[in-house]
């Protein structure tokens, strides 16, 4: 990663959340990163059954991402994908999903993307559904931290929403837990209106954040737009993540979102996976990691 | 030897069929008129994955990539509104109009 980049994000660390953005020897050099403990890393889009020039091997490169996780010589405390898992929910793509996320050590999280919802979710939760979360969303808390992870993918019913079955169990869930606990969310499509003329927000999601104001550290984690971006709110930082299949364009660059070819050289550059440690008490570190 | 058949016997035969285009995220053309017992083909022209589903759930596609293509045969007459399930914002328009019409 560039040195530009990293000083750009440097400028994050005011509000107590250090976040850089760059590869593992830039930040050692800096001195940001030792064994602190708890991590967990999030990967995101990865597209299993997408064959198209802008990536002709998806699974190649999931494969190459949980190779590097593997690879960590701090473990993850656990892997979580923020959907998008498919392409097409497809028996066989969650099969082959599967069985590439299953060769993690640590162990998997996974959400579902409105790509793993096509039709329904039943696809989703035979192969990555937890009994301890009918609904598919659900919280825990780890280290000192809450985390809760929640799905907005479209849905018949619900479409763009988290609806008001899930906001009334967030508000439940949110009631027990102090102000100053560090909370962690997961979901697919960004909570905020990231760029809504593109579908990237969630329509009811200014209610959950609302939920979310009274706490002094949030964090979002996203993925759907398939590159990084950073944004603040409040005492809200949320963080869109790369994907392990293709780009997308920046918001706004292109008539239309989708899969954008860069050079085949460029590609590995552009995916990634992004590691997150909790430096005591409540700061998160973010580093997104390029797979090349 | 359907090539020697009379035009008009083959109409009879063949349900008359139509395309509808997805591109740009959209549906090309938007609306279309057919009759019942017309058959209707989604053809996905888009780098990114569309579906074409009902909204009274009478017809779905599933997901279609790029290149893939759903057909729906619509038996009954009357006003078909579908959506994409991924982009919710897209909407086409089916007319089944009845035969008898023709």
């Amino acid at each position: 990663m560039k040195r530009r980049n990293f000083l750009e994000h440097v400028g994050w660390t005011g509000a107590g959340i250090v976040w850089t953005l760059g590869a593992t020897g830039t930040l050692s050099a800096a001195g940001a990163q030792e064994d602190r403990g708890f991590s967990f890393v999030q990967i995101s889009d990865s597209h299993i059954g997408f064959a198209r020039p802008e990536n002709p091997d998806v699974a190649g490169t999931l494969a190459r991402a949980v190779a590097a996780i593997n690879a960590l010589p701090n473990q993850p405390a656990f892997v979580v994908h923020t959907g998008d898992i498919t392409h097409l929910a497809k028996a066989e793509q969650f099969d082959a999903a599967r069985s590439l996320l299953q060769s993690l050590k640590a162990p998997l999280l996974a959400l579902p993307g409105e790509h793993d919802a096509i039709g329904s979710l039943k696809g989703y939760f035979a192969s990555f559904g937890r009994k301890d979360a009918p609904d598919g969303w659900f919280s825990f808390d780890q280290n000192g931290i809450h985390f809760v992870s929640l799905v907005n993918v479209f849905d018949f019913e619900l479409m763009g929403k988290l609806g008001r079955t899930q906001l009334d169990w967030l508000k439940g869930d949110l009631a027990a837990v102090p102000g100053s606990r560090p909370v962690v969310v997961f979901a697919h499509v960004p909570l905020y209106a990231l760029y809504p003329t593109w579908g990237w927000t969630t329509e009811d999601g200014a209610e959950a954040l609302q939920m979310l104001a009274r706490f002094d550290h949030v964090t979002v984690l996203n993925g759907h737009i398939h590159q990084i971006i950073e944004h603040r709110e409040g005492n809200i930082r949320f963080a869109t993540a790369a994907a392990t299949a293709y780009p997308q364009p920046a918001p706004g660059t292109a008539p239309k979102p989708g899969p954008l070819l860069v050079p085949a050289d460029r590609l590995l550059s552009v995916l990634g996976y992004r590691t997150l440690e909790l430096v005591p008490p409540s700061d998160l570190h973010s580093e997104d990691h390029p797979l090349a | 030897m359907i090539a020697a058949l009379p035009a008009i016997a083959l109409a009879a035969l063949l349900p008359a069929a139509a395309i509808v285009h997805i591109k740009n995220f959209t549906y090309v053309p938007a609306t279309i008129r057919v009759h019942a017992g017309d058959r209707v083909t989604f053809v996905n022209d888009d780098d990114e994955a569309h579906t074409a589903t009902a909204l009274d759930k009478s017809f779905d596609s599933d997901g279609l990539g790029t290149g893939d293509t759903y057909q729906h045969v619509f038996p009954k007459p009357g006003t078909y509104r579908y959506f994409c399930e991924m982009h919710p914002y897209m909407h086409g328009t089916i007319v089944v109009l009845p035969r008898s019409s023709q």
